[in-house]
C-alpha cells in the first residue's frame, strides 16, 4: 500500500472539489474494496476523499413510488430497510446472498456498484491483466478461469462483475444519480457498467470525478414473483458461480412483465430484453423457460473445458435460468428475510 | 530462452511517506492516542500500536472474519478500515467484552462448547456472535449459520461454534442437536476375536 | 485366516480426570484474547518490521536488485537479498530439518536462482509495518527467466520410485501373487483413475515470527509460528552457528499448523538473520499469499485395479500413485500402503513414484498419503462391492482382516468392526436403499448414502518432560510440546493430575519453549501418546521421591510400601492394600523442609513390540448428501464418524479433533483445489476468497463415536491419538454417497457442481 493524504468530507459538492483538486485521488467509501485493492497495490491513490460523514445515508420513498437508497447507506442497512424488506424482497434477499454481515455493515451501496472484478490474474501483479495494465494481454483466456464469463466477452478481457446487488439492480431497472464536476445526472442502470471490448481497464461509464449519490428504485418492485437464484463454490461468503435476479408480474399462470438479470457470467449485469419479452405474455412452462434460458446463451463463449476453466458455466447458467424463473413464478423458494436459504438443501 | 521480468516500482514518482500524527481512538472505553499516517489500518492500530492483539490478522483482505471487531456495536471487519477515519466511534475488541477471570457469556459459551481450537479464529467468531446478537435479526439454527459464515474457523469447530451461539442468543433455552458424542466402551468388545 | 489377540492386561488408570470431557485449560486464554502468537509477542527496546518480496517468476536467475532506491526512503533499515546476505552456512545440511524430505533444503536468499514461483528474494525491513510493506511495493528487481515446467502430466514419462529418506515414510508393499492373472480371471473387477490437484494447508495465523534482540551478545527470544520450538531451534543454531542459549524458541500458541508448521518456514530465517544482521529485534509475517509459497499437499494421480470372486472376496488389488516433488527436494508420502492395510487380497501390486517440477517442495498435510490414497482405494472398494452385487458395508466387513496383510503382524488392537457396527445403528444404514438413484427427501432431492474406511499410523516418537511440585503443592510440569489446537494442554493437565493424583486447579502445563525437555514436532497424532507417557513418567518419578519422603516421616503409614503397591488419590499417597494407611501430599513436603521436588521423565517407541505388530487407529464414516441434480450442488447434510483409536484423554477435545478432521474430508472433497497456471507456473487462487474452505453454513449434523480400544501395546498409556484419523473416509464416503444419489461416480476432486452437470 502506497502513502496517502486523506481528507473527511462533509458534503456532496465538497467531495467532488476534494477529489478533483488532488492528482491520482479517490472516494473512499467504506473501503471494503479500496482498501483490499491498495493492499493489494492494485489501486495507488495518493489521496483519498472520505466520505463518510455525507448526509447521503437515507432511505427515502420517491413521488413517483419508487424509492430512494443513499449512497453511502450501509448493504445491511438497506437490505433490513423496512420498505426495502417489504416492497423489493428481490434486492433485500440479493444483498443478504453477497459477502458477510461483517462486510455488508461497511459496504456502502455507491461502493457497490463500483467494487472491481475478482478475476485471479487481476488480482495478481505478477501476471499480465488488460484490465489492471492495459497491453499488457489477458492471462485468463487459457488459464484457470473458474471465475471468468463465458457473455459478452472480448479477447482483451473475460472478467466479471462480482456483485450480487447489482445484479437484483438491473433486474429492478435501478437509476444511478451522480454528482460530479459538471452537475448532477442519472444514468440509467443498464448503461452503468460496460463491456470490456477494447477497453476492460473501465468497469463503467463515469465520468473522471463523479460521485454516485444514490441508486433510485422504481415503484414495481416484483415483490409476488422474484428469486435470486446464486451458484457457488459454498454455501456462503463466495462470490457467484452464476446468479439469476427474477422479477416477474403475473396474472395466474401468465406472465405480465419479466425482467431478469445474470452475474457471475460477464463484464456487467447480464440483461437480455428480448428473452425478456419472450417470456411476457406467455404462460409459464418449464419449456418456455428452456427457450429463454436457450436465447439467453445463444452466443455465449466458454473458454476451456473441466473444472478450473469456465465453458461449464454456459449449461450451469441455462439451468439456473430454468430453475430461477420456475422458484420465482412459484415462489417455491424459501423467502427468510434474514437468511438467503437458495443454497441450502 | 530467455527473457526479462522486471519487478517495476509501483510508484515513479519519488516515494514520499505521509507523516504519522496524532489519531484518538476509542476503545473498550478508553480513548488511545497514537501517532499513525492514514494508511494505517485499524486492525495494525490495535494490534501494533495498541498492544491489543486479541484482534487477529488471518488474512489482511477481509476474506477470513478473525479480525472482527465491534464498531458502535456492529461487527466489522477491522483490516479493511482505515483507522483514522474511525475517531469518534465506540470501538470494542475482544478484551472489552470479558477477561480471563470474568469472561462474558459468549466467551464461557465458547470455552463450555469446545467451540474453538487452535484459537486463532475465536476473537472474530465471538465479537460476530455479539454482533449477530446485537442485530436481534437471527433466531434458528439456519439462520446462525449463514449469519457466522463471515468467519472462517480452519480447524472446522463450526458445530460447536453453532452450539455455543445458539445457547446465549435464547439465554440456555436452546439446545443444538448438531451431533451427539457417544464412546462405546472396551467392555463392550466384539472385535479382536476369531473370525 | 483369522488371528486372536490375547488381550492385553489391564493398564487401566483409575480414571479421575482422564477420559473425562474437562474444558481445555488454555480456554479462557484464547476467548478473551489473552493467549500471544508468534507476532503478538512485545520485545525489549523498539521493534522493526520486515516484509518478505517474493518471486513473480517460476524459474529463472535475478540479474539486478535496485535496494538503492528503497534505502534512500527515510525509516527503511535494511533490504536484504542474496547480494548481501552472506553464506552463514556452506552446506545443505546445515538447513536439514527433524523433518525435511531427502534432496536440498531450499536456503533462503542464498543465491540469484529462483526454483519456484513466490520464492522469497528479498526483505525489506523498516521501522513501521506499514513503512516496510511500503517499500517491499517499491523494490525494483530484474530477473533473467527461464522456462520453467510445473505440469505434471507432462513429466509422468519421468516419474521415478519414491527414494526412502523423510522419517516416517514406507515404502510400498512388496507384491503378492500374480495380480495380472487374478485380475484377467476374476469374475468381477473395477480399474479408475483418479486425481487431485494440489491443496494448500492455510492454518489461520500466517506464518510469523518475532525475534527480541535481547541486547546481550547474540541472545536472541524468538517467537516463532510452528508446529514444534525445537526443530527450529537446531535448524536457527545450525544455520547461523548459534548456542542454544543464543536462539531460544518459543511457541505458546500456534494458530494451526494442520503440517504446515512442521518444517521450520522462511519467515524464521529471514527474521533472525535481520535481527542477527541489524543487531535489533525484528518481526515478519508472511501475506496470505504468501502461504501459497511453501509447501502444500501434492497433486497426485492413482490408478486402482480391484476384482473379487463370485462371493465377494477380494482377488486382486492393486493401488498405484504418481504425485509431484520440487526440482530440489523428493517430498514423500505414504499413499497406497493403507489400502494394503485394510483389505487382504491374495495377489497384490503397490507403487509409488514421484515426479519433478518447478514447484515448491510439498509438505505433509493433515493424514498426508492416507488422505490421498484413502479418497482413491475407498471409491474404488465402493465400486467393487456394487459390481459384485454386495452392500458396500457387507462387501467392506466381508473383506475384513484380522491382522496387517502388508507386513504380516497382528494389530495391537482393531476394533474397525466395531466402527462399523455402531456407526452403522447410528446412521441408520439398514434403512438403505442400495439401489443407486433411489431415495429421495421431502422436496425431491436425491438422497445419497455412503460409507468408508480410513487408517493411520499409531505412532510414537520420543519425547521428555520435566515435573516440578513446588512446596506449596503446586505441581508444573514441562515439556517442549505444542499445541496447534490439538488440546494438548488440557490433556497433558489430565495426565498429571490423573498420576500425582491432585486436582486439575493444582496443576500447571507449559509447553513451546526450547529451554523446556524435548519433544517432537506435533505431527503424525503421536503428541498425545509419545508426550503423555513422558509427562507421567516424570510425575511417577515425583510419586516415588514422594513416596520415599513420606517414607522418612516418623512413624510413617507407608512404612515398607512399594511405589507400585502405592496409589495417589485426593492429594493423598496410600497404600493399595489398606488404604487407610495414608499420608497427605502437603504434609510430605512439609515435613521434608524441601521447596520443591523434581524429576525429569521421558518416552519412547518400544522397538521390539514395532517388530511384532501392527499399529494403527481406524475409523467407519457414514454420510448422508442431497444432490440438487438439475444445479449439481451437493450437500453434506448428515455425517457418523465412528473412531477407534486406543483410550481417548478428553473426550471433549478428542470430538474436536474428529469434528475438525469431518470438516477437512468435507473440504478436500467438495471444495480444496490450488489452481496451478501452467503457463505462468503459478498458484492462482492463493487467497481465502478464491481458495475455498468450508463455511459455518456449510457444516450440518456431524456425530463422533469412539469405540474405545484397551492396548498398552501401542503406547503405554493406551493412546493412539485423533489428529489424522478422523478427516480418513470422509472424502470417499462423500464421493460414494453422490455416486448412491446420482449414479455418477466422480473420481476426481473436489466435487464441484460442474462435474455432475
Amino acid at each position: 500500500m502506497n502513502s496517502f493524504t486523506l481528507t473527511q468530507a462533509t458534503a456532496a459538492d465538497e467531495a467532488v472539489r476534494d477529489l478533483t483538486s488532488h492528482d491520482g485521488a479517490a472516494y473512499l467509501g467504506g473501503g471494503t474494496n479500496l482498501v483490499d485493492l491498495m493492499k493489494y497495490n492494485l489501486e495507488r491513490p495518493t489521496h483519498l476523499t472520505s466520505l463518510g460523514l455525507l448526509p447521503l445515508t437515507d432511505i427515502s420513498s420517491l413521488p413517483d413510488g419508487g424509492l430512494r437508497l443513499g449512497a453511502l447507506a450501509t448493504n445491511a442497512d438497506t437490505a433490513w430497510h423496512p420498505e426495502v424488506e417489504k416492497r423489493y424482497p428481490l434486492l433485500s434477499q440479493t444483498i443478504l446472498a453477497g459477502a458477510t454481515p461483517q462486510l455488508r455493515n461497511v459496504a456502502t451501496n455507491g461502493g457497490n456498484l463500483n467494487q472491481r472484478t475478482r478475476c485471479y490474474y487481476f488480482y495478481d501483479l505478477a501476471t499480465p491483466c488488460n484490465k489492471r495494465e492495459p497491453g499488457t494481454g489477458c492471462s485468463a483466456l487459457t488459464g484457470p478461469n473458474r471465475v471468468c464469463g463465458v457473455l459478452g466477452t472480448s479477447e482483451s478481457c473475460i472478467a466479471t462483475q462480482p456483485s450480487d446487488m447489482c445484479v437484483a439492480l438491473a433486474a429492478l431497472e435501478a437509476v444511478v444519480r451522480v454528482q460530479g464536476p459538471d452537475g448532477e445526472r442519472t444514468i440509467k442502470f443498464d448503461d452503468y457498467h460496460r463491456l470490456p471490448g477494447d477497453h476492460p481497464e473501465k468497469d463503467n461509464t463515469l465520468k473522471p470525478g463523479e460521485l454516485v449519490t444514490a441508486i433510485d428504485l422504481p415503484e414495481e418492485g416484483y415483490a409476488d414473483h422474484f428469486t435470486y437464484l446464486k451458484l457457488r463454490d459454498r454455501s456462503s461468503y463466495a462470490f457467484a458461480l452464476v446468479s439469476v435476479a427474477v422479477g416477474l408480474k403475473m396474472n395466474g399462470n401468465t406472465i405480465e412483465k419479466a425482467r431478469f438479470a445474470l452475474g457471475g457470467v460477464a463484464h456487467k449485469p447480464w440483461r437480455d430484453q428480448e428473452a425478456e419479452k419472450m417470456l411476457e405474455g406467455q404462460t409459464a412452462s418449464p419449456d418456455l423457460f428452456r427457450q429463454v434460458a436457450a436465447k439467453v446463451f445463444a452466443e455465449a463463449k466458454g473458454y476451456g473445458e473441466g473444472s478450473l476453466h469456465n465453458s461449464f458455466k454456459i449449461e450451469l447458467g441455462k439451468r439456473a435460468i430454468v430453475r430461477a424463473l420456475k422458484q420465482a413464478t412459484e415462489m417455491s423458494q424459501v423467502v427468510n428475510p434474514n437468511v438467503f436459504l437458495n443454497s441450502n438443501p | 530462452m530467455s527473457l526479462q521480468f522486471i519487478q517495476e516500482p509501483l510508484d515513479k514518482a519519488t516515494p514520499h511517506v505521509v507523516p504519522a500524527q496524532a489519531v484518538t481512538l476509542n476503545v473498550n472505553g478508553e480513548d488511545h492516542t497514537i501517532q499513525i499516517a492514514p494508511w494505517t489500518s485499524l486492525l495494525d492500530a490495535l494490534r501494533e500500536y495498541m498492544d491489543l492483539t486479541g484482534t487477529k490478522k488471518g488474512c489482511d483482505h477481509g476474506q477470513c472474519g478473525a479480525c472482527t471487531v465491534l464498531v458502535d456495536g456492529k461487527r466489522i471487519n477491522s483490516c479493511l478500515a482505515l483507522a483514522t477515519v474511525y475517531q469518534g466511534k465506540k470501538i470494542q475488541t475482544i478484551e472489552g467484552l470479558g477477561t480471563e477471570e470474568n469472561l462474558s457469556p459468549l466467551q464461557q459459551a465458547f470455552v463450555d462448547h469446545d467451540a474453538f481450537q487452535c484459537g486463532y479464529c475465536t476473537p472474530g467468531q465471538i465479537c460476530s456472535a455479539q454482533g449477530l446478537i446485537n442485530e436481534g435479526r437471527c433466531k434458528t439454527e439456519d439462520e446462525v449459520r449463514e449469519h457466522m459464515s463471515g468467519n472462517l474457523c480452519r480447524c472446522g469447530a463450526y458445530t460447536n461454534i453453532l452450539s455455543a451461539v445458539m445457547e446465549v442468543l435464547h439465554d440456555g433455552d436452546v439446545v443444538v442437536d448438531n451431533g451427539v458424542l457417544i464412546t462405546v466402551p472396551v467392555a463392550s468388545t466384539k472385535a479382536s476375536s476369531v473370525e | 485366516m483369522s488371528q486372536t489377540i490375547a488381550t492385553p492386561p489391564t493398564v487401566r488408570l483409575d480414571s479421575d480426570v482422564i477420559g473425562k470431557p474437562i474444558n481445555r485449560t488454555d480456554g479462557p486464554a484464547k476467548v478473551s484474547g489473552a493467549a500471544k502468537y508468534a507476532a503478538e509477542f512485545g520485545v525489549t527496546g523498539p521493534l522493526w518490521y520486515g516484509y518478505i518480496v517474493s518471486s513473480p517468476v517460476a524459474k529463472g536467475k535475478i540479474t539486478k536488485i535496485h535496494a538503492d532506491e528503497v534505502l534512500a526512503i527515510p525509516g527503511v533499515q535494511q533490504v536484504f537479498s542474496h547480494e548481501n546476505v552472506s553464506s552463514f552456512a556452506w552446506f545443505d545440511r546445515a538447513y536439514k530439518d527433524d523433518v525435511a524430505p531427502g534432496g536440498s533444503p531450499f536456503r533462503p536468499l542464498h543465491e540469484p536462482e529462483i526454483m519456484f514461483n513466490q520464492q522469497p528474494v528479498a526483505l525489506v525491513v523498516a521501522e513501521t509495518f506499514e513503512l516496510a510493506r511500503y517499500a517491499a511495493s517499491v523494490l525494483r528487481i530484474e530477473y533473467d527467466v527461464e522456462k520453467h515446467n510445473t505440469d505434471l502430466d507432462s513429466v509422468i514419462g519421468e516419474a521415478f520410485d519414491a527414494p526412502k529418506g523423510k522419517t516416517g515414510f514406507v515404502p510400498p508393499p512388496k507384491p503378492k501373487g500374480d495380480m495380472n492373472k487374478a485380475f484377467a480371471e476374476a469374475p468381477h473387477k473395477v480399474a479408475g483413475e483418479y486425481i487431485h490437484r494440489a491443496q494448500h494447508h492455510n492454518p489461520m495465523e500466517m506464518f510469523a515470527t518475532t525475534v527480541d534482540w535481547l541486547g546481550d551478545g547474540k541472545k536472541m527470544k524468538i517467537y516463532d509460528k510452528t508446529q514444534g520450538a525445537p526443530n527450529v531451534q537446531q535448524y536457527i543454531a545450525k544455520i547461523f552457528g548459534l548456542s542454544t542459549d543464543e536462539a531460544r524458541v518459543i511457541s505458546k500458541f500456534t494458530g494451526g499448523g494442520f503440517g504446515s508448521g512442521l518444517r521450520p518456514q522462511y519467515q524464521v530465517f529471514l527474521a533472525v538473520m535481520a535481527a542477527l544482521e541489524l543487531e535489533h529485534s525484528v518481526r515478519v509475517v508472511m501475506t496470505r499469499t504468501q502461504m501459497f509459497s511453501f509447501g502444500h499437499r501434492p497433486h497426485t494421480l492413482q490408478k486402482l485395479r480391484i476384482a473379487s470372486d463370485d462371493q465377494g472376496h477380494i482377488q486382486a488389488l492393486e493401488h498405484k500413485a504418481l504425485a509431484e516433488t520440487s526440482q530440489f527436494e523428493n517430498a514423500t508420502e505414504t499413499v497406497v500402503n493403507w489400502t494394503g492395510i485394510l483389505y487382504n487380497s491374495p495377489n497384490t501390486n503397490f507403487d509409488y513414484q514421484l515426479s519433478k517440477i518447478d514447484v515448491y517442495t510439498p509438505l505433509d498435510m493433515r493424514a498426508p498419503g492416507a488422505a490421498t490414497g484413502n479418497f482413491a482405494s475407498e471409491s474404488a472398494i465402493d465400486e467393487m462391492s456394487y459390481k459384485a452385487g454386495k452392500d458396500p458395508l457387507d462387501f467392506r466387513l466381508l473383506n475384513y482382516t484380522y491382522s496387517d496383510p502388508t507386513e504380516n503382524k497382528p494389530f495391537t488392537s482393531k476394533r474397525l468392526d466395531d466402527c462399523y457396527h455402531e456407526g452403522a445403528a447410528r446412521f441408520g444404514w439398514d434403512q438403505r436403499n442400495p439401489e443407486p438413484r433411489s431415495m429421495r427427501d421431502e422436496k425431491g432431492m436425491l438422497v445419497g448414502w455412503g460409507v468408508a474406511a480410513g487408517c493411520w499410523d499409531a505412532s510414537m516418537q520420543k519425547a521428555a518432560a520435566k515435573a516440578v511440585l513446588s512446596a506449596d503443592g503446586h505441581l508444573t510440569v514441562n515439556s517442549a510440546t505444542n499445541d496447534q489446537g490439538a488440546g494438548t494442554y488440557v490433556i497433558m493437565t489430565q495426565m498429571a493430575a490423573q498420576t500425582l493424583g491432585l486436582p486439575m486447579q493444582q496443576v500447571t502445563f507449559n509447553l513451546g519453549d526450547t529451554n523446556m525437555p524435548a519433544a517432537p514436532v506435533q505431527g503424525g497424532s503421536w503428541t498425545a501418546n509419545s508426550v503423555g507417557a513422558a509427562v507421567k513418567d516424570a510425575c511417577q518419578e515425583v510419586g516415588k521421591k514422594l513416596l520415599k519422603l513420606a517414607q522418612k516421616m516418623d512413624d510413617s503409614p507407608l512404612a515398607g510400601v512399594n511405589f507400585e503397591d502405592a496409589q495417589f488419590v485426593d492429594g493423598h499417597i496410600r497404600a493399595n492394600e489398606d488404604i487407610t494407611r495414608s499420608v497427605a501430599i502437603e504434609d510430605i513436603l512439609a515435613a521434608s523442609g524441601e521447596d520443591k521436588i523434581e524429576a525429569d521423565g521421558k518416552a519412547g517407541p518400544n522397538p521390539i513390540n514395532q517388530l511384532k505388530y501392527s499399529m494403527h487407529s481406524h475409523n467407519a464414516v457414514f454420510v448422508e448428501v442431497k444432490v440438487d441434480e438439475d444445479l449439481g450442488t451437493i450437500h453434506v447434510t448428515r455425517v457418523v464418524n465412528a473412531v477407534a483409536a486406543g483410550r481417548i484423554m478428553n473426550p471433549k477435545t478428542a470430538r474436536s479433533q474428529v469434528l475438525g478432521g469431518t470438516v477437512w474430508g468435507l473440504s478436500m472433497a467438495m471444495m480444496e483445489e490450488t489452481y496451478l497456471n501452467n503457463e505462468l507456473g503459478r498458484y492462482m487462487n492463493h487467497n481465502y476468497a478464491e481458495y475455498h474452505i468450508p463455511v459455518n453454513a456449510d457444516i450440518h449434523k456431524i456425530d463422533v463415536i469412539f469405540v474405545e480400544e484397551e492396548d498398552d501395546i501401542a503406547s503405554p498409556i493406551g493412546v493412539k491419538g485423533v489428529g489424522e484419523i478422523g478427516m480418513l473416509g470422509v472424502a470417499a464416503a462423500i464421493a460414494n454417497a453422490v455416486y448412491h444419489a446420482t449414479g455418477k461416480r466422480v473420481r476426481e476432486l473436489p466435487l464441484t457442481s460442474d462435474k455432475l452437470l
